[in-house]
């Protein structure tokens, strides 16, 4: 009997579903953008094209202040999701290679402890922890409260991933006399770059997003983009919100455009 | 890797630092979002060659519950309501303004100097004053819109279509006001009926939404929403056709004022701003922007024309307003339930 | 050599042994310092006296913990009965946040696969595709979401238009609006880890002719979905979870009618409650229940494993 090939990267109505994954998480957006160009300053009523809100952010009044409330948004981010990426990635090693150890499992229930909490109480007991001991709240008051949250989210992906790298080809290494640190690095490491990549992208997102935890524990005068834009939501939406969050998200997608075309660019010289 | 961490890290703690060195002349604020132009903040800095920080909050609870979780020492002033006002004085919250301090003192409307929450107004300053009834769409045909029955026992065209805002001291305000019985009662029949009376409104109601109760009306998602009357009058200008009500059986009358913090960092600076805040013209400013009333003589010229005359400024003669009470203990364990009854 | 490395899928590794404790040091330090302890503050705030308006008095006292297992009446001096509203308001999340947790899985498990076939170079930017969104603060999406499913919204009226019905679908404030909430909030959550997973598997062994007469379907289910589980379980804790403290969904698209866990924690410590232990107790009653569940997950793993 001729065995059938089996294709098992095309499964009818994935490629549908995943459309409509993205035509779901898009669809706000499309409205977010479109009504940055809004010439009225009520969300819900449109009277014709205009550019004021862009002119308003980057040339109105508050507009150093978004402008500092973005920096601090992403530097806080990009650092705090680096840190936790390494922190995460340390960890999923030694789960997931190291064996039994003693305290394994209360080791798991601790890297995922961040996401247990609910943002409201983790907000306050850091607050009142960093005021108990004297720690003056400000920027890396900030920093360190995003690594603490955003490391299970680079912890999942990244040990997903490695439960699924055998441990083969690092077996082999350690045979042919290399250091457990060299197998890591050369060998591990490169395997698990899609894991870490993803982990990395969640912590990112999640930091830029937080807003309960960061007003508790920031100093005065410190906001990140969401501490300076949510009362604003609060008391009714300008389309100044709107048109920074266009602008953001344009910038987004120039630099991922940007870095891919550099990649393949790179590829193809190679 | 870890060159890129050290040499970030590196970075972080010298632009932390590099904002702490900035101190001479500083204010911080602690203030609902919104409510002050920027360009007033810019003026106060020029005027006195102070650096202005605000930092907001979107709540009166929200505010005093980060204040007590360590944030105290890290403001000058902050602005709250009426009853928040008292509070943070019984939790010695405030620090005492000095006779004589404030030049301008003298600006305070005399209506406004002895309010039951800061008697001769030793810690704090009035700031803005508005209320916070509803407002109902002309589109749903409502003719006498001044009363409450349409809120707890409202007609068909308005049922599901009811928007509060969700804040527990001001909905049962206004459900105490429209029984007629007293704020921080503790009669057990007077307490059963309020329960009984929100607990069954409720079914009525569509959502509690405090921040998107513009929008809606303006939506038109509902036809009648519990609203701060500044968000009226704003909603108004931007197109809604509605008209704002002043229940007959008692309406709720805010007031918030600028507060002198305890310990703090710039107490100076503090009081300077305070002043500055008396002076009619400024405080007109902010008045115009947030479309609130204010307590200083001689403001009134400064005020828009529109605003000065606009219906949610000038309630109907006989209309009672009342300030929302901030309950002694026991009690409000009492109102705290009654509000999880309707949240369940 | 391949076929044999693809047996070791998903099985316990040990050849780091030995280094275990010092790779989950830093971790260890880090979490512990600042959160372990905060939380543990927390703890120990559940076990005090609430101070009037917040905060607490140093007594010891189980009132917080008394008020959420039993009902003493409207005015607290009835014979105590047990309390049902802190345990509905429980169940409600659990099943919205399950709830959601399935919608994520049936939409973002097809996205994670999908990507994770598509030629290797483009894979990144599929990934970056999904996340983009989410550099857009949620509130202002959730917003939006709102105002898309309005009863004037674009697609009641788009609906109406096309022609299938005449009056707009009643969406926003009901259940479906705050799962739609949920899922568009934590919808990466899902697809990231299973990718992560599903890129590894081997899919040239799969393809290659074999005795085979099942159809891909069953193939997938019983030969690719044992080893690209560590992905989908992931996935489940990574929207599970964080569903459950949720709230801005449920305020915003569900109409903040009833508390959720997030909504009723947030009350105690931001609204007029002000009972800082009560709001502490709740937390830590929902932490302990997570916590078993993650610890019966952990242990059923090793035991799996070994």
């Amino acid at each position: 009997m001729k065995a059938a090939r089996i294709d098992l990267r095309h499964f009818t109505g994935f490629p549908l579903i995943t459309g409509v994954c993205l035509i779901l998480l898009y669809a706000p957006l499309l409205i977010v953008a479109v009504y940055s160009f809004n010439d009225s300053p009520s969300i819900t009523t449109w009277e014709g094209l205009s550019l004021r809100w862009y002119r308003d952010v980057f040339f109105g009044v508050e507009a150093s202040k978004f402008k500092t409330a973005a920096f601090n948004s992403i530097t806080i981010a990009s650092m705090a999701a680096t840190v936790a990426t390494i922190l995460a990635t340390s960890a999923a090693t030694a789960m997931s290679r190291a064996g039994q150890f003693k305290g394994k499992s209360v080791s798991f229930a601790l890297i995922n402890l961040p996401l247990m909490v609910p943002e409201i109480v983790t907000a306050v007991a850091t607050l009142i922890f960093f005021s108990a001991i004297g720690f003056t709240t400000g920027y890396l008051s900030i920093l360190l409260a995003h690594i603490v949250f955003c490391i299970p989210f680079a912890y999942l992906p990244i040990s997903a991933r490695m439960q699924g790298i055998p441990d083969g080809y690092e077996q082999a290494a350690l045979d042919l006399y290399a250091t457990r640190w060299q197998a890591f690095r050369l060998i591990l490491l490169p395997l698990m770059l899609p894991g870490i990549l993803s982990g990395f992208l969640l912590a990112f997102i999640i930091s830029l997003d937080d807003f309960i935890i960061t007003s508790f524990v920031k100093g005065a005068g410190i906001e990140t983009l969401p501490t300076a834009i949510f009362g604003a939501v609060k008391i009714g939406i300008k389309p100044n919100i709107m048109a920074i969050s266009t602008l953001l998200l344009v910038v987004s997608i120039l630099f991922v455009t940007l870095s891919y075309l550099i990649g393949r660019a790179g590829e193809k010289s190679n | 890797m870890k060159k890129y961490l050290v040499t970030s890290v590196a970075a972080a703690a010298l632009f932390a630092s590099s904002m702490a060195a900035q101190a001479e002349g500083k204010l911080s604020i602690y203030h609902w979002f919104d409510y002050i132009p920027q360009e007033l903040l810019d003026k106060f800095s020029k005027e006195h060659d102070v650096e202005v920080t605000m930092d907001t909050f979107d709540s009166n609870e929200a505010m005093l519950a980060a204040l007590k979780a360590g944030k105290m020492g890290s403001y000058d002033v902050a602005v709250p309501s009426d009853y928040m006002v008292k509070i943070m004085g019984e939790e010695g919250l405030l620090d005492t303004i000095g006779d004589g301090e404030l030049s301008n003192f003298g600006n305070i409307a005399p209506d406004w100097l002895n309010v039951p929450f800061d008697n001769g107004r030793k810690s704090s300053v009035p700031y803005q004053w508005g209320s916070s009834n509803f407002a109902v769409l002309k589109s749903a045909g409502i003719s006498d819109v001044h009363t409450s029955e349409l809120v707890f026992n409202p007609p068909e065209v308005l049922k599901g279509k009811i928007n509060m805002l969700d804040s527990q001291g001001e909905v049962l305000a206004l459900a105490s006001l429209y029984l007629g019985i007293p704020q921080c009662s503790s009669d057990r029949d007077q307490l059963k009926q309020l329960n009984d009376l929100v607990v069954s409104a409720k079914a009525n109601w569509a959502s509690f939404a405090s921040d998107t109760a513009k929008d809606q009306l303006l939506a038109g998602d509902a036809s009648l929403s519990m609203i701060y009357s500044g968000q009226a009058a704003k909603a108004r200008q931007e197109g809604a056709a509605l008209e704002y009500s002043f229940p007959k059986e008692g309406y709720i009358l805010f007031a918030d004022s600028i507060v002198l913090l305890k310990d703090a960092p710039n107490r100076d600076n503090a009081i300077k701003f305070m002043n500055f805040m008396l002076e009619p013209e400024n405080v007109a400013a902010v008045s115009n922007y947030a479309q609130y009333g204010n307590n200083v003589t001689g403001a009134d010229k400064f005020m828009d024309a529109a605003l000065a005359k606009s219906p949610e400024l000038n309630p109907p003669a006989g209309s009672k307003g009342h300030f929302v009470e901030a309950c002694a203990q026991e009690v409000q364990e009492y109102y705290d339930r009654i509000w999880t009854n309707v949240k369940k | 050599m391949a076929g044999q490395l693809s047996s070791n899928n998903g099985n316990a590794s040990n050849i780091y042994q030995g280094n275990g404790l010092t790779l989950m040091l830093p971790s260890w330090l880090v979490i512990c310092v600042l959160l372990v302890v905060p939380v543990g503050i927390m703890l120990v705030y559940s076990f005090l006296t609430k101070e009037f308006r917040g905060g607490v008095i140093w007594e010891f006292s189980l009132a917080a913990y008394d008020q959420f297992f039993f009902y003493r009446g409207l005015f607290g001096d009835e014979a105590p009965t047990i309390e049902w509203t802190y345990i509905a308001i429980f169940w409600r999340s659990i099943w919205q946040a399950g709830l959601a947790t399935i919608l994520c899985l049936i939409i973002g498990f097809p996205t994670a696969w999908f990507i994770a076939t598509r030629p290797p170079s483009s894979r990144a930017f599929w990934l970056f595709l999904i996340t983009i969104p989410y550099w857009v603060n949620l509130l202002i999406r959730t917003i939006s979401m709102k105002f898309l499913i309005r009863d004037e919204g674009p697609i009641n009226e788009f609906l109406i238009w096309l022609g299938p019905i005449s009056e707009p679908i009643h969406m926003i404030n009901t259940n479906f609006a705050v799962q739609l909430g949920l899922f568009y909030s934590y919808l990466p959550f899902m697809v990231l880890p299973i990718y992560a997973s599903v890129e590894r598997y081997d899919f040239g062994l799969s393809e290659a002719a074999a005795d085979l007469y099942a159809s891909r379907w069953v193939t997938l289910r019983k030969i690719i979905l044992p080893v690209v589980k560590p992905g989908v379980i992931a996935g489940c804790i990574l929207v599970f979870v964080p569903s459950l403290g949720a709230f801005l969904a449920p305020d915003l698209l569900g109409g903040a009618k009833n508390f959720m866990i997030g909504s009723l924690i947030e009350e105690q410590f931001k609204g007029n409650a002000g009972n800082w232990p009560f709001g502490a107790a709740a937390a830590m009653i929902l932490l302990t229940m997570v916590l078993i569940v993650l610890i019966i997950y952990a242990r059923a793993q090793n035991r799996e494993r070994t």
